[in-house]
């Protein structure tokens, strides 16, 4: 293997390179913030909303959580499109990210929220909060503890997405790869490179979760 | 002088089932009342439509004279709001047989939370009203511990100071012994005990005989969803009057 040739065409391609990886990075931050905190209000939703509330959640999620990614993106490009809306493929893109990870978020509070037993509500009543207090002081808290280590997995779940929207003409990591390789045929390098960038990437996404994870554990704070 | 607690013909039934069929009893200031009574005869449900986590569908409970849960409005009975509803349950204090602490806050801030966010109170007054009452209980040592990293006993003295640093007129245990290992059971008694000495108004579910006898001032023995006997300890313990409470001490261990 002629590795002087693929290092000589990395340096070649590298503003290439740096871009698609911008732009994969950009759009799955995108993605897993609004999506988060979508996925935080659906989820509350489902968990405590009344009925008018409740049954429109449940529906985004199943349907949402139901559709392959691939049909998600391509319908919000399309369908966009089709009712005026001036997206180009990178909004489009991120958009249908940011839906299905609104969808997972939404479950998987859902599931933390409600494996939280029912005295601790109780408790929080007992001492005179209304709901909104015991949401915040004492369910929230914990839901995330149980939550972050699967928000994680979505979270890099966003970030192995973000390929498909290569179908949509967004110029993302893999796309930018594609491209490269048309040029050099050097497929195997460069889809090598390409993985490692993804990887590096998702092993972020889990720092930043470990650290968190170990912030939330701290113990309360200490006081004099 | 009005009674801390009084409960008029109180009702409550879930879906079919008639739990509570007319209940009247009185609390005074500083009386201890417990309630005793086979398990399904309603003395939790009782004492949880005290402080309103159960609603009720007739009749009334007063705390310090002021009806909760319900306002007449056209002669209808209404369910209050939240936040009203927020407030009457802060009048009382509740132990409850889980625990139930927080478990991600340590347990000062289980006793703080409360105080800082209800009651409004700058955090180093709280803090230094948790304090008192941690000592208290004998938690003070173990204030900056999670809920996890105690014992049952001790969970259950730490939910103690969460309740009573509330300063609520009356405090509320709900078979607050029954999920301890038998060696952690005294602690939690003599801590209850010891409020009662203090001239706490209180209310227990119980099924530790000996101690209602011991601490309280009246018992209430329950049956079927009616009171079936009240009055003095010495008095249903040593000569109950009704069958039914007969049969019930024959069972009951001492």
């Amino acid at each position: 293997m002629d590795w002087t040739y693929f290092f000589n065409e990395v340096v070649n391609n590298r503003d290439a390179l740096l871009h698609g990886t911008a732009i994969t990075f950009a759009v799955s931050l995108i993605a897993i913030l609004t999506g988060t905190v979508l996925g935080i209000v659906i989820g509350i939703a489902v968990t405590y909303g009344n009925k008018p509330l409740r049954w429109p959640a449940r529906l985004y999620i199943d349907i949402i959580r139901g559709t392959p990614v691939l049909v998600l993106v391509l319908a919000t490009f399309y369908v966009s499109a089709a009712v005026g809306l001036n997206f180009n493929a990178f909004q489009a893109g991120a958009l249908a990210l940011t839906l299905f990870c609104a969808s997972h978020v939404g479950e998987i509070l859902r599931g933390a929220l409600q494996s939280l037993s029912r005295g601790q509500i109780e408790a929080g009543r007992a001492i005179g909060l209304t709901f909104d207090g015991i949401f915040r002081y004492i369910l929230f808290p914990q839901a995330l503890r149980y939550a972050l280590p699967t928000w994680i997995t979505a979270a890099v779940e966003m970030v192995k997405a973000s390929t498909l929207l290569s179908v949509i003409g967004v110029a993302e990591l893999l796309l930018t790869t594609q491209q490269i390789i048309s040029n050099n045929f050097l497929n195997m390098q460069f889809y090598l490179l390409a993985g490692v960038i993804y990887f590096l990437i998702d092993f972020a996404i889990e720092q930043v979760g470990r650290f968190i994870g170990r912030r939330l554990d701290q113990p309360t704070r200490r006081t004099v | 002088m009005t009674p801390i607690v009084e409960v008029r013909d109180l009702h409550k039934r879930f879906g079919e089932l008639e739990v509570l069929k007319g209940i009247d009893f009185t609390v005074a200031e500083g009386e201890v009342v417990s309630i005793i009574g086979a398990s399904g005869s309603g003395k939790t449900t009782l004492l949880r439509c005290l402080n309103l986590l159960e609603e009720f569908h007739r009749g009334d409970v007063l705390i310090g004279g002021e009806a909760i849960g319900y306002h007449l409005r056209r002669g209808q009975r209404v369910r209050i709001g939240e936040r009203e509803v927020a407030r009457q349950r802060a009048m009382t204090g509740m132990v409850f047989q889980a625990f139930n602490l927080f478990p991600h806050m340590s347990a000062l801030d289980n006793v703080t939370l409360g105080l800082t966010k209800v009651r409004g109170m700058p955090r180093p007054q709280a803090v230094e009203l948790a304090d008192h009452w941690l000592d208290r209980v004998g938690m003070l040592k173990r204030r900056d511990h999670r809920p996890s990293q105690l014992s049952g006993g001790q969970q259950q003295r730490v939910a103690i100071a969460r309740a009573i640093a509330m300063s609520p007129k009356v405090m509320l245990f709900d078979e607050a012994t029954s999920a301890l290992d038998p060696e952690r059971v005294g602690e939690v008694l003599e801590t209850i005990r010891s409020l009662a000495q203090e001239g706490m108004t209180m209310v227990l579910v119980t099924h530790e005989m000996r101690f209602a006898r011991d601490v309280s001032d009246k018992v209430v023995f329950m049956e079927d969803g009616r009171i079936a006997e009240q009055g003095p300890p010495q008095r249903l313990f040593l000569n109950p009057e009704s069958p039914r409470l007969q049969a019930f001490l024959k069972t009951s261990s001492f």
